[in-house]
């Protein structure tokens, strides 16, 4: 870099509750920001996905279509369209607008864990419980994937896309990074269950959450063991992992009812947010600012760095 | 007075439709929506007469309402743009084409057909002469001169030889012409001098011409139907001029169908008989003063003048385009031959006497029981003199519908002790046993390798034993065995194949499944043949004896089971069909080229946290070429067609392509009890659990504070259900390890027949375990590799291993399980599934909740159905959790109440 940084900032953390949504979809299984972090998706146990704002929490649209409750969810980068998986073994594409329902990707063998959207909204990436990652074309009418990576030898609990490289886990323990532009599959074998992976932000590492209770920070080009962050309860459920905006931090959902939230340098546990008394299934982190949600049971909980000076926000959105 | 009856009127036209008087009157069009269409839906407006009549185009523009587009120059890398000549005829309408139009297009006929040949050559140096001449256009006075053009017809008739001025028909012999002219003649009531241009030379006497020659018929001029025109009456003849000056009065006969004749008579005309010159003669005109003769003034009719016979006389001879010399002609039989006239090609005549006519007999009725089968004769195949290919021909031919004596057959047919029969031989004493005409130290080694695998097999049933214990020596001490008991599973095979394979002829057409190994494969085929003849111990004798023993023996296993596998079909099916040019490689199953190496390295890697090198494997994988391209990536492997990581294929004979390589790490790597490799990935959290004391003060500690009683009984139950699990793994464990899963063999054996399958598995496993004796003092772990990498042994070890777990957890879930949907709302919905020691304590608290969270229970009841749904989910949370959970509830208190205090802080 050319000038130095004007200003060492001290990494915030985001510790202060803003509102606790009440979203009234059964448990919410998975919550997550949109491309912008303006507005966030909460997939609800009771088959529905909604779409809220961030800011005040009212709800803006509820789709409904899955047959079972919805797993995961994703937006496109241009916000145009949703994607969400369900225990139905559909991926539905959405448009965000109508609320319609625009393909309904059927194939998985079995309950869909995850989904994601590549960089371009081009390609739905699905993992599934049967074992394989399908790649769904959304721009052709091809009802069939592209492709189906069935490398794992079982259920995948988590995809992620960061350019040209597909990262996903899955429950024989090994997570596998698919680099299409130098046609290599990389395995990394962690022995333990993953339940949730990640890319840091600048690309370089992985990150991967396991049922032994350990969150791993693995360097992504050797696979050696860049961090490791332990102290959480993580044994049976799964439950998301994420780095902060500016991957500062490392954070982790927790059985106990927290996230714990770890230095990524040190390792160290930098803050242990108490949630609530329930498990801690999902979380969030916002894309650029210090935002985090998180999701317990049936509510939504936003967390920021400063506490929000009006007050009148925190009240239940019911 | 006939007014009333409408039957009297005569309609013409179409009546008006009846008037409906409830019918409000229809609104007369208005003037300007009178318009004019065309029949292409065009409006026409009329704009005045001086103006050009009917309007052009739109508004007198060109084209549509769009106006007139120019066409549009489009050219692409796939579509190429024409060169495209506009003509007159693209800016016309479809009217300019019609009848009336500027350009009408109708059917004409075109140049190729109009006239002769077209001189194309001609028309060229004709074009180039023009330009090259002084003055440009010179040949302008030949071009005036062109030549008349004709119809086809006309140069087909001249082809042919017609001429212009003959009839079109067959040739008219002179006689009949002769005859038609009198017949003219005889009409001519003047004396009309005979008329035709043909005619003339005729006149001359008869025998001037010869016998055999033939004239063209008379030409017939078409009837003229042209339309009257005049007032006059039917038969009325104006005055013409032409005749009443050249003084032609008479009558001539009427020939309705022959009417040129008049004009013909014109036009030679027939001034020099007429006597009168100049004279003005016609029914309308008198006769003058001068005049001598007046008989003819009057019209006179006579009844000669028409004939009788409608057509008169046939023109012609008859001889309908028959133009042949006559000399041909048979002059005798002209009668008969006439018949055939015009019937015979050219250079054929008629034959002047019958042939006999040939008699048919009807065919013989078929008896009722008649099959149409043809047998030959026995004796007749009896015979030597026939050679043996006429022989099989007759055999094939014969098919299955004739039993086959057995005396009839080859040496081949016969059994070996008929055959002994014939040749007056002993009986021989031999053991059947193949053992007994092995070497005894061949055989000795034979009974080690047996007792070896017998041994292993029955150390699988203790399977805690460790496997390196046992030793040959003491195998060898162990069992004593009988020779008959030593060859059973493979001779059975050997039996079959034997029973199958004997008497067999044709060995041509059989499958070759060692064709990639030709010494191999000639072993096979001497083995086969061995087995044709009857050989009892064909494998041992057709084994390579430079090999191994145990080579040997694997070779000697795939042989017989090649064998029995492809047996020859009967002769009847293996006529009907041949062997294919090109045999498929199905030999061959595919394989994953790269496999993931063993995982316990990589545990240990991991356990030591040596993440990377260890626990990394990189394979080449192959995106698809749509997914490349949406994820705009160039493609990394351009031009494969491989999709996935690549695949190889292997030799689906041999097992140990299954086995993975890695055996030998596997031996070094120290043997751990079986059960923690066994893990199903969802036991290992819960092992650990178990197994580690440690973990458990995590629930345990944290329960203490709330009821020491829970703890211990948690602790008791746990107790009690890690013993339960123990036990089950351990059984469990025993029937893994007693007998691989049935899904291995599978794997291995998948072309293999179900019936044949115990026996062959059976032989399977002792073919492996002896070549694993060899070398090998763990042979278990053959069988333990491919729980890691043959998936489908995983899946059966993971279902059974699933199916144990479910005991404990009343759970089949696969992969970390969802968390319960909620807990504050729905447990009092949840609890009444937990188990009873829990139950009554969560039902107090629940109860105490209630109390405190009244404002929440209008939702409870709303929630509780939808969260049933969820219970199983809920069982399987563990005993621990929910202690701590509960636990976790006076916690819990303290921030609802703070939630409480923010919302009454909330003004």
């Amino acid at each position: 870099m050319a000038f130095p940084q004007p200003k060492p900032q001290a990494p915030q953390l985001p510790q202060h509750l803003l509102r606790t949504i009440n979203c009234q979809q059964g448990a919410v299984r998975a919550v997550r920001f949109n491309a912008d972090g303006n507005y966030l998706l909460s997939c609800g146990s009771d088959k529905s996905l909604k779409l809220w704002g961030v800011s005040r929490g009212t709800l803006l649209k509820t789709y409904s279509g899955h047959g079972y409750e919805v797993l995961d969810a994703d937006g496109s980068y241009d916000n145009s369209q949703l994607c969400s998986c369900s225990s139905d073994k559909s991926v539905i594409l959405w448009d965000v607008a109508s609320g319609q329902v625009i393909r309904k990707l059927r194939g998985h063998a079995g309950k869909v864990n995850c989904v994601q959207f590549n960089e371009e909204a081009t390609v739905i990436l699905s993992g599934s419980i049967d074992g394989t990652v399908r790649c769904w074309d959304t721009r052709s009418r091809r009802f069939e994937p592209i492709q189906v990576l069935d490398e794992a030898k079982d259920g995948i609990s988590s995809v992620k896309v960061v350019q040209h490289e597909l990262l996903t886990g899955s429950v024989d323990g090994r997570v596998r990074r698919y680099d299409l532009r130098m046609g290599q599959l990389h395995v990394d074998f962690i022995n333990s269950p993953i339940t949730c992976v990640c890319f840091s932000q600048d690309g370089q590492c992985t990150l991967s959450s396991s049922l032994d209770s350990v969150v791993r920070l693995l360097d992504k080009s050797t696979g050696e063991m860049l961090g490791e962050y332990t102290g959480h309860k993580m044994k049976s459920y799964k439950l998301d992992c994420c780095l902060s905006s500016k991957d500062t931090h490392v954070l982790s959902c927790s059985e106990d009812g927290h996230v714990y939230c770890w230095d990524l340098v040190e390792g160290s546990l930098s803050l242990k947010l108490p949630v609530g008394k329930a498990v801690v299934q999902s979380l969030s982190f916002h894309p650029t600012e210090t935002c985090l949600l998180t999701s317990m049971e049936g509510c939504v909980q936003v967390w920021a760095a400063e506490p929000e000076e009006t007050q009148d926000e925190v009240t239940m959105a019911t | 007075m006939a007014s009333d009856s409408e039957e009297d009127f005569v309609v013409y036209g179409t009546p008006l439709e009846p008037l409906d008087e409830d019918e409000p009157l229809k609104k007369p069009i208005p003037l300007h929506e009178q318009t004019v269409k065309d029949e292409k839906g065009r409006y026409q407006r009329f704009h005045g007469a001086f103006t050009g009549g009917f309007s052009a185009g739109y508004f007198n523009t060109v084209g549509s309402k769009e106006g007139w587009t120019p066409s549009t120059f489009i050219s692409s890398r796939q579509q190429k743009a024409e060169n495209h000549n506009a003509r007159p005829e693209d800016f016309m309408d479809e009217e300019d084409f019609s009848e009336h139009g500027i350009a009408p297009s109708q059917i004409t006929t075109s140049q190729e057909f109009s006239s002769g040949c077209r001189d194309e050559v001609r028309e060229k140096t004709r074009a180039v002469i023009s330009q090259m001449a002084l003055i440009p256009g010179d040949n302008l006075l030949e071009e005036l001169i062109t030549p008349a053009r004709l119809s086809i017809g006309v140069e087909l008739l001249r082809r042919m030889g017609w001429k212009e001025g003959q009839g079109i028909g067959p040739r008219v012999k002179r006689k009949l012409r002769q005859r038609q002219k009198e017949g003219g003649a005889r009409v001519y009531s003047c004396a009309l001098p005979h008329i035709g241009s043909e005619g003339s030379e005729d006149d001359d006497d008869e025998e001037f011409a010869p016998e055999n020659v033939t004239f063209a018929p008379v030409d017939v001029t078409p009837v003229d139907f042209s339309p009257r025109s005049g007032v006059q009456g039917l038969g009325y003849r104006g005055l013409n001029p032409g005749l009443a000056l050249l003084g032609h009065g008479a009558a001539e006969h009427i020939n309705l169908f022959n009417p040129e004749s008049e004009t013909r008579s014109q036009l030679f005309g027939n001034a020099q008989k007429t006597s009168r010159k100049g004279r003005i003669s016609g029914q309308a005109f008198g006769v003058g003063a001068l005049e001598d003769n007046d008989d003819d003034v009057y019209h006179k009719d006579s009844m000669t003048r028409y004939d009788t016979v409608l057509g008169g006389e046939e023109p012609g001879d008859g001889l309908y385009g028959w133009t042949a010399p006559q000399q041909y002609n048979n002059r005798r039989d002209t009668s008969k031959a006439l018949s055939y006239l015009g019937k015979i090609p050219e250079g054929f005549t008629v034959a002047l006497k019958h042939t006999k006519e040939k008699m048919i007999f009807p065919p013989p009725v078929l008896p009722p029981d008649f099959r149409p089968v043809h047998g030959f004769h026995p004796s007749l195949l009896g015979t030597t003199a026939v050679s043996p290919a006429l022989r099989q021909a007759l055999a094939t031919s014969r098919g299955h519908m004739v039993k086959e004596e057995p005396q009839q057959g080859g040496r081949h047919q016969l059994d070996s002790s008929q055959r002994r029969a014939l040749l007056g031989e002993d009986v021989l004493h031999s053991s059947s046993s193949v053992m007994e005409l092995l070497r005894p130290e061949d055989r000795q080694r034979l009974y080690n390798l047996h007792n070896d695998s017998k041994t292993t097999s029955a150390k699988c049933q203790n399977a805690i034993h460790p496997s390196g214990s046992v030793t040959r020596s003491t195998v060898v001490s162990l069992t004593q065995p009988l020779p008959q008991s030593c060859s059973t599973p493979s001779s059975s095979l050997q039996e079959d194949s034997l029973a199958s394979w004997r008497g067999v002829q044709s060995s041509t057409h059989t499958f070759r499944p060692f064709v990639k190994n030709p010494s191999k494969q000639a072993r096979y085929e001497q083995f086969l043949s061995r087995l044709k003849h009857g050989d009892k111990d064909a494998v041992e004798q057709s084994l390579d004896p430079g090999m191994t023993e145990w080579e040997r023996s694997r070779e000697r296993d795939e042989f017989v089971r090649a064998s029995i596998l492809y047996q020859p079909t009967s002769s009847s099916l293996s006529s009907r069909f041949t062997v294919a040019q090109h045999q498929e490689d199905d030999d061959a199953v595919e394989v994953c080229r790269d496999e993931e190496g063993a995982v316990d390295n990589k545990q240990a890697a991991v356990k030591m946290k040596m993440f990377g090198k260890l626990t990394r494997e990189m394979f080449e994988w192959h995106p698809d070429k749509l997914l490349c391209k949406r994820f705009n990536v160039p493609d990394a492997y351009p031009g494969s067609g491989v999709v996935g990581l690549p695949k190889v294929k292997r030799d689906k004979f041999s097992v140990f392509n299954f086995l993975n390589v890695t055996e030998s790490r596997e031996m070094t790597a120290p043997l751990k009890p079986p059960e923690m490799r066994k893990k199903s990935r969802w036991d290992v959290s819960e092992q650990e659990e178990l197994d580690k004391e440690d973990e458990l003060p995590t629930s345990a500690s944290t329960a203490s504070p709330n009821s020491i009683s829970d703890q211990t009984q948690a602790q008791k139950r746990k107790e009690d259900d890690k013993e339960e699990q123990q036990k089950e793994e351990e059984e469990e464990e025993e029937v893994v390890v007693s007998r691989p899963p049935m899904d291995l063999f599978k794997a291995i054996f998948a072309s293999s027949d179900d019936d044949s399958s115990s026996s062959e598995v059976e032989s399977e496993e002792e073919d492996t375990k002896e070549g694993e004796g060899k070398n090998d003092l763990h042979p278990l772990n053959l069988f333990n590799v491919p729980s890691t990498s043959v998936t489908s042994s995983i899946t059966s070890c993971s279902s059974q291993k699933t199916v144990v777990f479910s005991q404990t957890s009343m759970q089949e879930e696969f992969g970390p399980s969802l968390p319960p949907p909620s807990g504050t709302d729905t447990r009092g919905g949840a609890t009444s599934h937990y188990s009873s020691s829990t139950e009554d304590k969560q039902r107090k608290k629940n109860k105490e909740k209630k109390v405190k969270k009244k404002e929440g229970k209008h939702k409870k009841d709303k929630k509780k159905k939808k969260q049933k749904k969820h219970k199983h989910k809920e069982k399987h949370q563990k005993k621990s959790k929910e202690e701590e959970s509960s636990d976790e509830d006076s916690e819990g208190h303290v921030s609802t109440e703070e939630l409480l205090k923010r919302l009454k802080s909330i003004p």
